[in-house]
Formats: C-alpha cells, structure tokens, sequence
C-alpha cells in the first residue's frame, strides 16, 4: 500500500461531502462557474466589510447634503460610494440622535445589509439576539456595554428580505477638526447595527 | 424560553469581545461554509431565485432545526444554509433530488486527494 493521503480523506465530514456533491452537479450542468464562485468568496472574505459602511458614516458626519440624501434615499446615497449589490438593493438609514437610539435586528433568520457591513456576526444570526432584542432592547445593549439614559427612546427596526436597516451612529464629541478618513476609524460594526456607539475620538473603531 | 431569561447573562460566550477572529464580521470557519454561501449567491445573481425566495426557504429551514433542537447560537447557520441551497435547488428544478444523492454517494466513494498519490521525500525535479 503506498503512502496516500487517506488520513485527511476520513475527516471530510458530511456537510463538507453534502457540498462538495451539489456544487460538483451544478457546475457540470453549467449554472454556476467556478471562477465565479471563487470570485464571491474571495469578495466577501476580503473587500466587503463594515469599513464599507463606516465611510457612509464618515461621509453623512461630514457632509449634510449627502446626509440628506442617506436619509431621504438611502440605496442611492450608498451607491454614490460604489456599495451595492445583494442584500443591499433597498437600504434605509435610521439615524442616532441625543433623543433616539436605533438598533437592528432580522427577527427570521439574519437579514442583514451586506455591501455596508459583510456578512453578520455570530450572535447577529443567533435566536436568543433575535428574539431578545425584542422583549428587552435596553438589557441587550447594556451587554453590549452601551446603557442609555432612560429618557433615550428605544427604536429596534426588524431588517428582512425586502429591506435592510443601518443606524447613523452620533459623530462622537471632539470629533469637529477631524476628516472623514480619520472619522471612518471611530465607526464601528456594532455601531452601525446599533449595538454600539462611535468609539470617542482618540479611540480606535472596526477596521 | 429558559435561556432568553432577561437576567441570565444571555450573551455569554456569544458577545463579540469572546469571538476570536471576528472584530469585522465576515468569517467563514470553515471552506464548506464559503463554498455553500458562494453557491446560493451565484445562483441568485444568475436569476434562479430571488431574495425574497431564498429568504423564505432559509428561515424555514432555522424554523424547522429549531423544532428540531437546534439551540440555533449562529454555529449552526450555514448548515441551514447548505439545507436552504439543497431544497431550493430541487425546487427550482436546477437539479434532481435523485441526481443529487447519487452525486453524494460519488463523492464519498471518490474523496479529495484519494487519488492513490505516494509521498515523495526527494525533489522529483532538479535541474
């Protein structure tokens, strides 16, 4: 018996043989390709990510004409910087201010705006965020390490398949000499889903 | 639910700072994972489904292993993802359910790299 690789073949679990059998089908029958789908991966691993939605932010801080469009038409504004396609064909922006808090959640599954933020976290996709969020808002972010002065209003906003949300987050304090580049830095993942706030300035946000 | 308790500390070990490897989002954990989520977005952007279709298909997936048990913490979600990607396949008439167990069974008889390939410990080429 020669020295094979058979020691790794045992450990291809069932979902990876599940995948491997359709994805195989799929490209013989030529409705997928597999430079295309290399392509996706290679995009969603490396250039899409929350630093995508941190200079929407950055921008609205900086510039209250785009702002008004983000708000008014939130798609368009965010195509202005080159962020569209799946799973950010219909965006809304719901912004933070000194009165209003604004969180976000998929109370089905994890629909969540992808060209502005990546794929979701862990949590972001699990049933007791889904479903918590819901009942106790206030308890979720004081996890989170946000807690609000009660006379802040609450607002969680259900994102599915039609329509996702993303939070304006406050321009932090101290913040008034600095560029959009050096604001994108403070905005971070959970600040845009709104279980977090913009780091303060000093501070370093998502990368 | 016991778990979604409001004093239970519910995020545990699901908040984002014990997340290793995840201060941005996108993590695949493993290959199988990438491969899946590639699969389902080429398919929709090649206009076999919709969104709205595929969306459908997956809560009802969660829903379903839920039912089944599923704690349903976020490990699981690209198992119901690759669910999701079976059953709107068949749906959609893209592929056969026959077609696809017995390109299973092919696959577990013909594993990666069990290609009878012998290690060689010196170069096969030096020039």
């Amino acid at each position: 018996m020669p020295d094979t690789h058979e020691d790794l073949d045992t450990r291809e679990d069932d979902v990876a043989l599940r995948v491997r059998a359709i994805e195989s089908l799929l490209i013989e029958k030529g409705l997928v390709q597999p430079a295309a789908l290399a392509a996706i991966v290679e995009t969603y691993e490396t250039k899409i990510g929350p630093h995508n939605g941190a200079q929407v932010v950055a921008r609205a801080w900086t510039d209250p004409a785009f702002k008004a469009r983000l708000l008014s038409n939130a798609t368009g504004a965010i195509a202005e910087l080159g962020f569209s396609g799946v799973q950010g064909e219909d965006m809304v922006v719901v912004e933070n201010t000194p009165t209003v808090h604004n969180m976000v959640v998929c109370t089905l599954c994890s629909c969540y705006p992808w060209p502005t933020l990546g794929l979701p976290p862990n949590w972001y996709k699990s049933a007791p965020y889904r479903a918590r969020v819901v009942i106790d808002p206030r308890g979720v972010l004081s996890e989170f390490g946000v807690d609000l002065p009660p006379e802040k209003e609450v607002r969680v906003w259900d994102s599915n398949a039609e329509l996702r949300y993303l939070v304006l987050p406050e321009r932090p304090a101290g913040t008034e000499g600095m560029d959009a580049a050096a604001l994108a830095a403070l905005v971070t993942r959970d600040a845009m889903i709104g279980t977090g706030v913009a780091a303060a300035a000093g501070a370093g946000g998502a990368p | 639910m016991s778990h979604m308790a409001p004093d239970a500390g519910w995020l545990g070990g699901l908040a984002p700072p014990s997340m290793p490897g995840d201060p941005s989002g996108p993590v695949f954990r493993e290959p199988w994972e990438a491969q899946a989520f590639a699969l389902a977005v080429a398919l929709h952007r090649a206009g076999h489904f919709t969104w709205p279709e595929w969306v459908a298909v997956i809560s009802a997936e969660i829903r379903r292993a839920q039912a089944e048990g599923d704690p349903d913490l976020g490990s699981t979600y690209y198992r119901h993802w690759l669910a999701a990607l079976e059953k709107i396949v068949v749906a959609k008439s893209l592929a056969d359910d026959v077609d696809l167990r017995l390109r299973r069974l092919e696959c577990a008889a013909h594993p990666p790299g069990k290609h009878n390939h012998p290690a060689r410990r010196e170069p096969i080429r030096v020039g």
